[in-house]
């Protein structure tokens, strides 16, 4: 499948997220509790989600990816900033009106172990989102629906009233991926949907979810830490570290001429399944581990383990994202707009 | 290997047969259910018996079957000549125990030393594995690490009797792809060191490229292919390895086509298929591959280290398909 390059190119933005930040509290005392911190898990994000294309959102684990997906779906309080979507800023909508909005925006957990209920039906979860939002109430005309679409997402109608532990890891998978579906959303947050799944399962679900978006006009958001992967689906990429985007860029630029050291040290690091390009692979290692989002760094944040740090990094407050290249932003003092 | 389950006896390993030499590196690669985590710790004697019956076979470390050792013999084996690292570093580690007591615990036991000796050694562990502060660091508890730091601990363990053979099970799986190349370093470096001869079961082709000089893929119980870790990667016999590789998206970003996915699910192994497990899912699969199971033999004018089993010749399927594919190319 061609990548769309119509996608990068329009400006139609469905959804818009502005300096969004998620802080947990740290809570201290035995009896009377008070807040002695605060784990920044997102700090300070904004972003534009272009109708119709697939934005990746990667970095390792803890750096606040599946957060920043969780505070658009307003699944979490988000502690500061807007996240507009088709116009409107979602963020202090009241749960009614958030209710409502749910319709066009839905998630696919990474675990479809967790993720089901185990005392429901393949049906009933499919049919629930229908439920709460009273579509479809005619049953045979419910019925007709569940069934076509879990053909859509290549399950058999006839395991219509099995339960979850029937099903294997991808055919679960499928069945999140109905349940997301049953509304008719333009927007869907995947929230590391192939991470579960073996490597031959993988390719299954990955190529169901590009058809899906071709069909329907889909917009996605890719949560994912596996990169071959990302590079694959996504027209977008965002690189998160400790709260903050540190690059965003076209898939292909991001990935052929990374700016952030970060993302230079990310990408390195990924085995490359072929024995003879793997032999002359440079690598950059990265000492160390990620700080703790509680206690950031002074400075820019990737300072501690960043390879071509100076005096500047440590001192300065985090860089901004800049543009660099057209559509090509970046968070680094090393790097100057062209 | 079987497990007697009440739903059944799940046939877990079904005659898996290799040979390692000394300072040998072997990537095994396969799904989840395809025997490759169970075949190791059968060899180890870590499967609890019952439900888990090893009904044949034999494993010959040094000219001594491991499976009839007592085991008091074998926990002389295990840590000391063969060393193991488990997938989760959260769960494999005690938490009560400090890192030190852990970590010095063979020492004692295998090597003899004492407290003394053996905290120095411990510390010279933790500095090889690159954990900052190794001294200080032997009285913490296992939650004051991190998860690379935690699997680089598990690691210092493992190499701590200095073993002949280290088996390591998805060591890195759980690791963030930073910390993953940090640890492939250093264990590429250390068996440089020591000469030691490692088995590296993941499910990650990229991991197996970088790290073995044998690849061998198990599905279904079965090993369906082995061979230079090369020769393999350019010239597959067996199709469920074709199509593991080339289910992962090209590396390049070259080529964003459709991924080439593989139809269908593992077989459920408590009723394992007449002929070749994988056959149901193969397009290339003759009539002879649902009826008898191919064995594992030599491949057809390759590699004389490669082995297949394979009915169907993978070579010139794939051969034809490519004049075919040129046919229309030309119309």
């Amino acid at each position: 499948m061609e990548k769309k390059p119509s996608a990068a190119r329009n400006n139609d933005v469905i959804l818009s997220v502005r300096n969004l930040k998620k802080h947990f509290p740290i809570n201290a005392g035995f009896i009377i509790q008070r807040q002695v911190g605060a784990v920044r898990a997102v700090d300070g994000v904004s972003f534009d989600v272009i109708r119709g294309e697939t934005l990746g959102l990667v970095g390792e684990s803890g750096c606040g990816k599946s957060t920043t997906g969780r505070t658009i779906l307003q699944l979490y309080k988000p502690t500061a900033g807007e996240v507009i979507f088709e116009g409107q800023d979602i963020s202090h909508l009241s749960p009614a009106a958030m209710r409502q909005m749910r319709k066009q925006m839905q998630i696919i957990f990474q675990d479809p172990f967790a993720s089901l209920n185990p005392r429901m039906t393949v049906g009933s979860i499919i049919s629930e989102p229908l439920q709460i939002h009273g579509l479809y109430p005619d049953k045979k005309e419910r019925q007709g629906y569940i069934e076509e679409l879990m053909r859509k997402v290549g399950l058999n109608p006839y395991f219509i009233n099995r339960y979850p532990h029937e099903f294997s890891g991808g055919q679960r998978q499928r069945i999140g991926i109905a349940r997301a579906l049953a509304l008719k959303p333009k927007f869907i947050v995947c929230d590391e949907p192939i991470s579960a799944l073996d490597v031959s399962i993988q390719a299954q679900v990955v190529n169901l979810l590009e058809d899906l978006q071709s069909e329907l006009g889909l917009t996605y958001l890719f949560i994912a830490h596996d990169l071959s992967m990302v590079r694959h689906i996504c027209d977008r990429v965002a690189v998160m570290y400790l709260g903050k985007i540190v690059e965003l860029g076209p898939t292909d630029e991001v990935y052929d001429n990374p700016l952030h050291p970060y993302t230079q040290a990310l990408l390195s690091a990924v085995p490359v399944p072929d024995p003879a390009s793997e032999e002359k692979r440079r690598r950059i290692i990265i000492s160390g581990d990620l700080p703790s989002p509680a206690n950031p760094p002074r400075g820019c944040n990737f300072s501690t383990r960043c390879p071509v740090a100076f005096d500047l990094c440590r001192q300065e407050p985090d860089p901004e994202l800049i543009e660099v290249t057209p559509g090509h932003f970046a968070a680094c003092h090393r790097v100057t707009p062209v | 290997m079987r497990f007697y389950t009440q739903e059944g006896i799940v046939y877990a390993v079904n005659d898996v047969s290799y040979t390692l030499k000394e300072g040998e590196t072997l990537g095994i690669v396969g799904e989840s259910g395809s025997g490759k985590s169970v075949h190791a710790l059968a060899m180890m004697g870590l499967i609890p018996q019952p439900p888990g019956k090893v009904e044949s076979g034999e494993v010959i470390f040094e000219g001594r079957d491991l499976l009839k050792l007592s085991n008091e013999q074998m926990r002389l084996v295990r840590g000391k000549e063969i060393a193991m690292i488990f997938q989760d570093p959260m769960t494999s580690l005690n938490p009560v125990l400090t890192i030190g007591t852990q970590l010095t615990e063979s020492l004692k036991l295998h090597l003899g030393m004492n407290q003394s000796q053996a905290n120095k050694r411990a510390t010279e562990l933790l500095d090889l594995v690159g954990i900052p502060d190794a001294g200080k660091r032997l009285k913490d508890y296992p939650h004051q690490f991190s998860g690379g730091m935690r699997q680089r601990v598990m690691i210092a363990i493992g190499l701590s009797c200095n073993p002949k053979l280290l088996i390591a099970d998805e060591p890195t799986t759980a690791l963030d792809v930073t910390i993953q190349a940090q640890i492939l370093e250093l264990v590429k470096q250390l068996k440089r060191e020591f000469n030691m001869a490692m088995i590296w079961i993941t499910h990650d082709l990229g991991v197996v490229a970088e790290l073995a000089d044998t690849i061998q893929v198990m599905y279904a119980g079965r090993v369906v292919e082995r061979g230079p870790t090369k020769v393999v990667f350019q010239d597959p016999r067996n199709a469920y390895t074709l199509g593991l590789m080339r289910s992962l998206p090209d590396h390049t970003g070259k080529q964003r086509n459709r991924l080439t996915q593989i139809e269908g699910a593992p077989p459920d192994m408590r009723i394992p298929p007449k002929g070749d497990a994988f056959a149901v899912r193969n397009r290339y699969a003759t009539e002879r591959c649902f009826e008898e199971q191919p064995p594992l033999l030599p491949v057809r004018d390759g590699h004389p280290d490669h082995y297949a089993a394979a009915w169907y010749d993978l070579r010139a399927e794939l051969a034809k398909e490519r004049a075919a594919a040129e046919a229309e190319g030309v119309k």
